[in-house]
């Protein structure tokens, strides 16, 4: 048996760049299976890119992903990804139903329709996130929060061992928050690997259990307690957070500050 | 008096349209090819214009139909044969070849999307014209007729030609049926449909190449200027009556043949009224027409329904609450408030639920997910309205 096959996540040397300037320079990182990590880092620190490059929707200029100790090409299926919301045309004609059914479609194969085992399995994910009541709704009339929840139940739907989320706390509300924990909690218990592009660093040890601290380069990754530390998130942040306290072993973040 | 004559004209006139086309769609041979070749190309342009509209890649249309003219020339130069088959696939050629320029100037260089397409249509164009112009010098009269694929001529349009381009219509209709599924989640979310597995580059050029098909069943009717129409409205028009996709696309294909159908009537009916240019007018109409009067999307019903609330003093206090409350979460201005706090922020007679419900008719507040009522993006922006008002009338 091969020992990379304990990561469930392994990125090794990976450089991205847009346009000759690098987003990303030579991060390794390692993520076991079955943790609950949280991505964080400033704005243009390369979250998303660094979620998009393991998805393999970039292509990177240097580095190698692996999945479960398989190089990326052969790991089609392995992640459930939950975009960010903003990114989704939410004017697109169709129903919440209908989104979350799209979870199957990688495994219903080419040229079937979905029938009803697929919409009982949509409609059972629908019900973990509180959604069933809007099954039939135009994907246009739902509030953020809401289209938050069909993303999220979309990729239970799809059933990956590893769920990767690009900012999901991002503009929704408190119930739609907990919700999210909740399933997000359920998955951790079952063995799954979740990985959250994060931006509320007030969260982090209550929601997690381990952190990669990014900007352009990894500066730091392990458990909460290891590394979520004043200094790290120093040098993570620079002057712009103010971390106001480290006592009884959680850090207290303040507000942003000006330089 | 002018009034009665010009009444009694229009009246013998309307009675001889009545009669007229519908004899001639089905005694009438050339109208009834004209038609039919219409009816496939508004049938494959409206269902793959949809996917297109939605995908942002209406321009795209407007690029590949372009490109296609050097491609129809070349393909006669180097064949000297005006088969309807030879002169597709030089189009279709030339269309796909002009797509994969548009990407690479995007992926090699800094010229962002909407200009890249526009220098491929321009240069592409630029050159069809060029070889058009250059084969008509020629003492060769063999070359006649192949200026109509500027503006299109259905007048020419033969048997062999209708034959053609219903079997490329109806294969290109067959694999958008087949790959439906797969198609529908690209379109809406390509990122996502990667992370299942889907080869997401090789459906895209797919269904690039059956954009590529639909245009060339059109360039012979339409010509390579205005098929660009006949991709973008069809799908822009059906999208205002439809909230889910196979709708839509079945609603774009009926506005399709109906608009070429009807084109083709029309301009057999009045002389000298060329065929596509008419089709693509009907297309406008029904456009227009949809752009205003749809349900739900329609600019008219929109003004209406957000008109009314002017007229509706009771909902105001309601939503103002709701705006207020709103405020007491500023990182979440759709944290959910219960019925109960605005009621005793009401006066005791005041119906909060009905005004609610009609506030969500309206699309100013919405049902919340733990069962609360929050105001919607345009709830906030109207109450901050009322709020400037008030502020402007008390100074």
């Amino acid at each position: 048996m091969n020992e990379r096959q304990e990561w469930a996540l392994e990125v090794e040397d990976l450089t991205v760049a847009y346009a000759d300037k690098p987003v990303l320079w030579d991060i390794d990182l390692q993520v076991p299976k079955g943790v609950k990590m949280a991505i964080i880092g400033p704005n243009g620190a390369g979250k998303s890119t660094l979620v998009k490059a393991a998805m393999g929707l970039i292509k990177p200029v240097a580095g190698e992903v692996r999945i479960f100790g398989n190089s990326r090409d052969r790991a089609e299926g392995q992640i459930a990804y939950v975009p960010q919301r903003a990114t989704l045309s939410w004017d697109f004609p169709t129903d919440v139903i209908d989104v979350v059914t799209m979870g199957t479609y990688g495994r219903v194969g080419w040229f079937r329709r979905c029938g009803a085992a697929e919409k009982e399995e949509a409609m059972a994910a629908l019900e973990k996130v509180g959604m069933t009541d809007f099954a039939r709704r135009p994907i246009a009339a739902l509030s953020g929060g809401q289209q938050q929840r069909v993303l999220l139940a979309r990729a239970l739907v799809q059933d990956a061992p590893i769920y990767i989320l690009d900012e999901p706390f991002q503009g929704v509300d408190a119930p739609t928050e907990r919700a999210i924990i909740e399933v997000l909690d359920d998955l951790a218990d079952i063995g799954k690997t979740i990985i959250v592009v994060h931006h509320d660093l007030q969260t982090i040890p209550e929601y997690f259990d381990a952190v990669l601290l990014l900007n352009v380069r990894a500066i730091d990754s392990g458990t909460v307690e290891e590394v979520f530390t004043e200094e790290d998130l120093r040098l993570t942040f620079g002057g712009r957070v103010g971390v106001l306290a480290a006592s009884g072993g959680q850090v207290e973040v303040g507000g942003e500050v000006s330089p | 008096m002018a009034i009665p004559i010009s009444n009694g004209a229009h009246r013998d006139r309307d009675r001889e349209r009545d009669r007229k086309p519908v004899m001639d769609l089905f005694g009438d041979y050339t109208l009834r090819l004209v038609a039919l070749g219409s009816a496939v190309l508004g049938a494959t342009s409206g269902a793959l214009g949809s996917f297109a509209y939605l995908r942002r890649q209406s321009l795209l249309g407007d690029a590949v139909s372009h490109a296609a003219l050097p491609g129809i020339v070349l393909a006669f130069m180097l064949t000297g044969s005006k088969a309807p088959l030879v002169l597709m696939l030089g189009a279709g050629l030339a269309g796909w070849i002009g797509t994969l320029a548009v990407q690479v100037v995007v992926r090699r260089s800094r010229v962002p999307y909407d200009s890249a397409l526009g220098i491929v249509l321009a240069v592409f164009f630029g050159v069809g014209l060029v070889l058009l112009t250059y084969i008509q010098k020629l003492p060769n009269a063999a070359q006649a007729g192949l200026e109509s694929f500027l503006f299109g001529q259905a007048a020419s349009l033969l048997r062999r030609d209708v034959v053609t381009m219903a079997v490329l219509g109806a294969a290109a209709l067959v694999i958008l049926l087949l790959l439906w599924k797969e198609f529908k989640v690209l379109s809406f979310d390509p990122d996502f449909a990667a992370g299942l597995g889907l080869p997401v580059r090789r459906l895209d050029g797919v269904l690039t190449l059956l954009l590529v098909v639909a245009i060339i069943i059109g360039l012979q009717t339409v010509g390579v200027v205005l098929m660009s129409a006949m991709i973008v409205a069809p799908g822009a028009a059906a999208r205002q009556w439809s909230r889910r996709l196979a709708p839509m696309v079945a609603i774009a294909v009926a506005i399709g043949i109906f608009s070429g159908v009807t084109g083709s009537i029309f301009s057999s009916y009045v002389p000298r009224l060329p065929t596509g240019p008419t089709i693509v007018l009907v297309l406008s109409a029904i456009f227009v027409i949809s752009l205003f009067m749809a349900p739900y999307r329609g600019l008219l019903w929109r003004s209406l329904r957000f008109g009314v609330l002017r007229t509706a003093p009771d909902l105001d206090p309601v939503l103002m609450h709701l705006y207020a409350l709103s405020h007491q979460h500023p990182d979440d201005p759709e944290h959910g408030h219960s019925v109960a706090v605005i009621q005793t922020m009401s006066p005791p007679e005041a119906k909060v639920d009905a005004a609610l419900e009609r506030l969500a008719d309206r699309g100013l507040a919405q049902r919340t997910a733990d069962g609360g009522w929050a105001p919607t993006p345009i709830g906030r922006r109207e109450a901050q309205r009322i709020l400037d008002r008030e502020a402007g009338e008390g100074s």
